[in-house]
């Protein structure tokens, strides 16, 4: 028998292996859904599968009686409206800055405290702040998203840049190159792997910040949602929602994962992550 | 007028002398080797020729003018490792070189002058035995590969002198030789100026048209880092560099390699 750090799961048997989790959480599910549903026909603590597929149904596939709309489509839409842009631009100023803090020992010297200290500010503590000056729109939101993560990205990808050998930036000038040129064909292609990574480690702050938003002010959008039937304990209701935003939120940290493999093909392979 | 002419140099790092009245002149068309033991200023003094670093004291002259304050295409550099760009294939590493020199904003050529400049890449990759490699990333090149890559891209550039550091340190030796015969074809047929740095004698020997040892002539047991390093040994190997050459085939089964002593 060999020692157990050296055993490994075959192709069939890994599949169960990562199944076995999932299905064990269901199946403690249905048994507790039952027990209480059996003590109590009316309880909406643990929902029976028929009744959230009642609620999904309601949602998704009919239209809201009052307003006429596909409430899980529309709130989806809002929040995926919302997270996209406020990826976007701390992306792009994940990038800009992070390049030139990176690589202009001028622009370090000016910036990096600064942001050091800015993302150590709690933003969620600056929410009052952005409804105050921003309103209750959407703008408040997105810009809740980008103080949220853009600070991590800043300095997560001028790190990265910093750490460029300085031997490739040295051969780089003798053969010629501006700094502009560095830029665009040195710092851009060793920063864009490290950009999407630092992006999917982004998400999980990023939703978490939008649900946050979405919770104290808006009008749609999945976390306004949720925490609006809260109020009704509309359990069949938040558990769909809550497995929907996780299936969001990991096919889009799959498509970026996925867009990273394909696009920077000369990247060292670095494990299954 | 000598190419390089080094003058009364001095560097030193806080309380650490490193090196001390280096004075130097290269020719033209001289293969410059430098070795020496660790931490005696070889490098230090390679960085300085880059602009990487600067002298505390003293003046380096290239073509008769100061130094550039910064590191440029009159001198072209292969460090040990790092000398290549691991996002572009090896002839995009190649073609490099003509793209930052001819096209400041986009660094991209186009048209008659692209055509031009992948005629010397071609011409390039054949040379120096890249041909079949010439799609691959450097990732997936060995060691002495991505050597032989850097060396092509430092020549491309043209530079006045091309610096070495160390070049050959982490290959193996069947690898190392090769790349030696490589590397003094290139020298002759292109009749360039080369500084390259070694801890390898042997190799200093075989390649180098001149041998220079950094030493330190003083010595206190007292404070060693109180005095610095400087050219102790000045050897002309003119005729060496011949003998090594044959000496050195990588063809164990030519006769020849068993006539030399």
């Amino acid at each position: 028998m060999k020692r157990l750090i050296n055993r490994k799961a075959g192709g069939a048997g890994s599949l169960i292996l990562g199944a076995l989790p999932f299905v064990l959480l269901l199946v403690a599910y249905i048994l507790a859904s039952d027990a209480r549903l059996d003590a109590n026909p009316n309880d909406k603590l643990l929902p029976s599968f028929a009744s959230i597929a009642d609620a999904v149904d309601r949602l998704a596939f009919e239209p809201d009686k009052r307003k006429g709309i596909y409430i899980l489509w529309a709130d989806t839409a809002a929040s995926l409206q919302r997270l996209g842009i406020g990826l976007a631009i701390a992306t792009a100023l994940g990038l800009v800055l992070g390049i030139a803090i990176g690589l202009l020992p001028l622009v370090r010297t000016g910036f990096a405290p600064f942001v050091a200290v800015l993302s150590m500010v709690p933003p969620l503590a600056v929410l009052p702040i952005l409804f105050i000056v921003f309103g209750l729109g959407e703008l408040a939101k997105v810009v809740l998203i980008v103080i949220g993560i853009a600070p991590f990205m800043v300095r997560d990808l001028s790190l990265h840049v910093a750490q460029l050998p300085s031997e490739t930036l040295i051969k780089a000038q003798t053969l010629g190159a501006s700094t502009w040129q560095i830029v665009t064909h040195v710092a851009l292609p060793h920063a864009m792997p490290r950009l999407i990574s630092s992006l999917r480690l982004s998400l999980g702050p990023a939703w978490l910040f939008l649900i946050s938003s979405e919770a104290i002010a808006a009008t749609d959008g999945l976390g306004y949602r949720i925490f609006l039937v809260r109020r009704y304990l509309a359990m069949d209701v938040i558990l769909p929602y809550v497995i929907w935003i996780t299936i969001l939120a990991f096919v889009i940290d799959y498509l970026l994962k996925h867009l990273s493999r394909r696009a920077f093909k000369w990247q060292a392979e670095e494990g299954g992550l | 007028m000598s190419l390089i002419s080094v003058r009364d140099v001095h560097k030193g790092y806080g309380d650490v002398r490193v090196l001390e009245r280096v004075n130097l002149d290269i020719d033209k068309g001289e293969f410059c080797a430098v070795v020496g033991a660790s931490g005696c200023g070889k490098s230090t003094f390679l960085r300085m020729l880059l602009s990487q670093e600067f002298p505390d004291r003293g003046e380096i002259y290239l073509d008769g003018e100061p130094l550039a304050g910064e590191p440029g295409a009159d001198r072209g550099v292969v460090f040990q490792r790092y000398s290549v760009f691991p996002h572009l294939t090896v002839a995009e590493n190649l073609i490099a070189a003509f793209e930052f020199q001819s096209s400041q904003f986009f660094g991209r050529l186009f048209g008659a002058a692209r055509k031009r400049a992948f005629e010397r890449v071609e011409e390039m990759l054949s040379g120096v035995g890249l041909a079949r490699a010439r799609d691959l990333y450097p990732k997936s090149l060995s060691g002495g590969v991505q050597q032989r890559l850097a060396i092509a891209q430092a020549l491309l550039a043209e530079p006045k002198v091309l610096l070495l550091d160390e070049p050959f340190g982490a290959l193996d030796p069947g690898t190392r030789a090769d790349m030696h015969e490589i590397m003094l074809n290139l020298w002759k047929s292109r009749e360039m100026t080369i500084f390259m740095v070694t801890h390898d004698l042997n190799e200093g020997f075989r390649l180098g048209t001149r041998l220079l040892v950094f030493d330190k002539p003083r010595w206190d047991p007292q404070a060693p880092d109180a005095y610095g390093a400087t050219i102790t040994y000045d050897l002309p190997l003119e005729d060496a560099a011949d003998i090594d050459l044959s000496h050195f085939q990588t063809k164990p089964t030519e006769e020849t390699t068993h006539a030399e002593p």
